[in-house]
């Protein structure tokens, strides 16, 4: 074995003593020295940590950010999602191949630079943008694509590419970024300025089980998008028999289209870290993982930061705020490119250094979960909801929304509207409010919590309001004008679950590679009326059976779109001639079946000699 | 499956509407089974951890589709199995499996002793409907006993936990995301690196012709086969003798 190779992966596992658990830690600190990991790094690993081989492997294969083969000491990985690719992913896409002279996947023979795609990483306010290395760098051009390769070559460091930093904490030394929080509107809940060790003082004047019900008074409910009641996961989380008990704030926003957390994170961290704290006090918790999406690594420094100054202050270790016995502590775990870690029980695979596969639901999380132990999974927002309905009292937080959603939401809107950007607003609002607010001026449809939510018709649907009961959704909102072909935007979310199914289940597995291919068809104007009716029937499927939230949702931009806009599809399919399969393409199968002879039919000579 | 470890009690739920009576900590599937009802399934294999992957045993609960295999029974809850429903999206599963690999019955080995085939006869599937997705997968024989056959693998992970489980040898895993999951071996790249052994366990829980032992070719003549005259799951409907008699017509 290389012996450079054998030290970097002595030296990363020790640093994690060696802990199978933390195989995502591991993969990534060996991908960060040496550039991969290929089978001698996987040996390596494997032998430190006494775990199997193959499932090392496992781990390097299912995250996006790893690699088996030899990567660029920079990565440039492209924003592509719908957002970017109608706001000039192409064009900066051709910029980058042509500047650093290479294609998409490829990496420069100086071994310098790789350019690659991803999914999006929550950068949809400011796009175009891409992540190189962990810096994002947004609002890209086809000339500022150039100016980043060629200054790469001259100083190949991605941090220095950061001229101008954005408002707010990412200006923070820790952050330091270009991305802007773009708060449009700040509501009564999120970003009001925090009163720091209040909230937990309150709570830690209360029992356990007081927290508990004032959660339940406030009828706070989760805001990732499925909107379960809080107060009860808590006291499910309480009730469990197991000593030891976590609570993981799940800040891995993947949804395209999303990207509250983010500023969240960025602006008031604390209000999070409280919230964390005061649910394991209520759930008898000592530790507490939060779980960031790799996308966010540029405020992995900030965040520890942001614990360690928790710590000094007595707000998180040993005896929180003076209470005897009360000890927390939270550690934060970083993804690696994998959307369905969203899915709590993928989440918690992760974090025990697995694939991010969902887990097998009952038991459920909150009776076992991570480790087998019970497990508390609650959204960044929701953890700030907490901190406030500590501060100023349930009812005053039940005081806004409606009585099925209580509170208020923070909304991530993009697309073509005036000012993109992040909206608290209250729970129940109609959709045509926040619609007037980010001056959507002509929206032809709005897309409600990314592609596992639903499109709506313009202006049939803007009556509609946000909250559980009608438009629930983790807060994406994706405006789409005239000009746009809804198909382009239902094809870019086929694109996403295909290459997000973790691949466990049969129906999701397969089915959305179908699904799009059907699509696919039918964009290309070989669809005929039946195919319609196939779609719809596959799509029910699909959502009926399939194992985890990820697959149950992926049919939706397809049986959503094949419901409200119909007219978009008929327009392109029509029966087929003789009632033979438009699909089904006679020259070229004949091409293939020359491919294979070696020489051109019988048929085409008559034809070409005639 | 149940959290509760407790001395097993009587639970009793209906399916389609019969009254079934239960031990507390069965799965939907186990109960079933019990008093003679078989639910179709592919990755679930009696002795194996509840896996829950293929989905070919969806049942509904109280309405809400779900796997029998890892469902336990609760007092009172109504199952659905064999609505038209519930037949259409198996049926469906199956197909998705047929298309998704390269599974030529008239070459396999396997033919007529094959879960997948023996599923798709008894759901009366002719030819599927879906579009064959072609893959290219490779073929493992490099050990001296035994081949996989990576075209015919259905990802049911039962080779996985029966190595695991029962064998205690970790042989198998699974790989890569998506689409592009698939059957990886332990230690090392080709089956020769790994312990497994031809009489290990692991390779008779292949329900498919994707594991296969050497030199065994049509020991069991065509016609004889486990399910030529029987459909599958007649075991449990109703006891009956599998083996077919000398003579019988093939």
């Amino acid at each position: 074995m290389c012996e450079a190779l054998g030290r970097a992966v002595r030296e990363v596992c020790g640093a994690l003593d060696n802990d199978p658990t933390r195989m995502v830690d591991i993969v990534r600190g060996v991908q960060q020295k040496m550039g991969c990991v290929n089978e001698e790094a996987i040996d390596a690993i494997a032998h430190w940590t006494g775990a199997q081989r193959v499932e090392v492997a496992s781990v390097v294969d299912f995250y996006s950010f790893f690699s088996r083969e030899k990567q660029g000491k920079v990565v440039i990985r492209l924003c592509d999602d719908i957002i970017d690719r109608f706001s000039g992913f192409a064009a900066v896409r051709e910029a980058f191949e042509s500047e650093l002279g290479i294609t998409l996947g490829q990496t420069t023979p100086d071994g310098l630079i790789t350019l690659d795609r991803t999914p999006c990483i929550g950068m949809c306010d400011q796009a175009p943008a891409a992540l190189i290395n962990d810096v994002p760098v947004t609002h890209l051009s086809t000339d500022k694509a150039r100016r980043i390769v060629r200054e790469l070559r001259t100083h190949g460091d991605p941090k220095k590419l950061v001229k101008r930093v954005g408002d707010g904490n990412n200006a923070h030394p820790l952050i330091h970024s270009m991305v802007e929080n773009n708060v449009r509107l700040e509501g009564p809940v999120i970003f009001t300025p925090e009163r720091r060790g209040e909230a937990i003082t309150k709570a830690l004047a209360m029992t356990p089980a007081e927290v508990i019900r004032a959660i339940k008074t406030s009828r706070l409910r989760g805001r990732g998008g499925a909107g379960f009641p809080v107060g009860m996961k808590w006291e499910f989380a309480r009730a469990a028999r197991g000593e030891r008990k976590l609570i993981f704030c799940n800040a891995d926003e993947g949804e395209p289209g999303t990207f509250k957390d983010r500023v969240i994170l960025t602006e008031r961290a604390d209000r999070v870290f409280a919230g964390m704290t005061i649910a394991a006090y209520a759930v008898g918790a000592r530790e507490g993982i939060m779980y960031l999406r790799g996308e966010y690594a540029y405020l992995l420094a900030f965040l520890e930061a942001v614990l360690e100054r928790r710590r000094k202050d007595g707000l998180l270790g040993h005896n929180i705020m003076g209470r005897h016995g009360f000890d927390f502590d939270v550690r934060i775990q970083l993804g690696a490119g994998s959307y369905v870690c969203g899915e709590e029980t993928s989440l918690l695979s992760s974090c025990e250094g697995r694939p991010g596969e969902p887990k097998t639901r009952p038991p459920f999380p909150v009776q076992k979960g991570y480790l087998g132990c019970p497990s508390v999974v609650n959204n960044v927002e929701t953890l700030a909801c907490v901190t406030k309905i500590l501060e100023e009292g349930a009812a005053s937080f039940a005081a806004y929304g409606t009585q099925a959603s209580s509170g208020t939401k923070l909304l991530s809107i993009s697309g073509d509207c005036m000012r993109p950007g992040i909206y608290e607003v209250p729970m129940g609002i109609a959709l045509r409010e926040v619609l007037d607010l980010c001056g959507a001026d002509e929206p032809s449809a709005v897309q409600i919590g990314g592609p596992s939510g639903r499109m709506v018709v313009a202006p049939d649907d803007f009556d509609r309001t946000i909250c559980f009961d009608d438009l629930a959704t983790g807060g994406a909102v994706m405006v789409f004008g005239p000009e746009r072909d809804l198909l382009d935007v239902v094809a870019a979310f086929m694109d996403f679950f295909v290459e997000e199914s973790c691949g466990y289940c049969t129906p999701c597995r397969v089915g959305n590679v179908l699904l799009r291919e059907r699509l696919e068809v039918i964009r290309q104007g070989r669809g005929e009326p039946s195919d319609l009716k196939y779609l719809e029937e596959l799509g029910a499927m699909i959502k009926a059976t399939s194992r985890c939230g990820l697959g149950q949702m992926s049919p939706n931009p397809i049986t959503t779109t094949l419901k409200s806009f119909r007219s978009i599809y008929e327009a392109r399919v029509s029966p087929g001639a003789h009632g033979f399969r438009r699909s089904f393409d006679l020259e070229e199968a004949v091409a293939q079946a020359e491919r294979i002879a070696g020489h051109e039919s019988v048929h085409r000579q008559e034809v070409t000699h005639e | 499956m149940s959290e509760v470890i407790l001395p097993t009690s009587e639970v009793i739920f209906t399916l389609d509407g019969v009254t079934v009576t239960a031990q507390s900590g069965q799965t939907v599937m186990e109960a079933a089974e019990a008093v003679g009802i078989y639910i179709p399934r592919l990755c679930h294999k009696e002795g194996l951890e509840p896996y829950g992957s293929c989905r070919v045993c969806t049942v509904t609960v109280n309405g809400r589709p779900a796997s029998a295999c890892t469902t336990p029974v609760a007092d009172g809850i109504a199952v659905e199995s064999e609505s038209d429903q519930i037949r259409a999206w198996r049926r469906t599963v199956i197909e998705m499996l047929f298309v998704e690999g390269n599974h030529f019955c008239m070459f396999c080995e396997k033919s007529g002793n094959c879960e997948l085939q023996a599923l798709g006869y008894r759901m009366g599937i002719v030819a599927p409907r879906l579009p064959y997705l072609w893959p290219k997968r490779p073929v493992d024989a490099s050990h001296p006993d035994v081949l996989i056959d990576h075209n015919r693998c259905i990802l049911c992970a039962r080779c996985v936990r029966t190595s695991r489980d029962v064998d205690g040898k970790q042989a198998f895993a699974f790989v890569g995301r998506g689409s592009r999951r698939h059957l990886a071996v332990n230690p090392g790249s080709r089956l020769c690196d790994t312990k497994l052994d031809v009489t290990d366990a692991a390779v008779d829980a292949c329900p498919v012709g994707a594991i296969l032992r050497k030199r065994r070719g049509f020991e069991t003549p065509i016609g004889r086969r486990l399910y030529d005259h029987v459909p599958i799951g007649t075991g449990v409907e109703q006891p009956v003798e599998l083996t077919i008699r000398e003579g019988s017509p093939s």
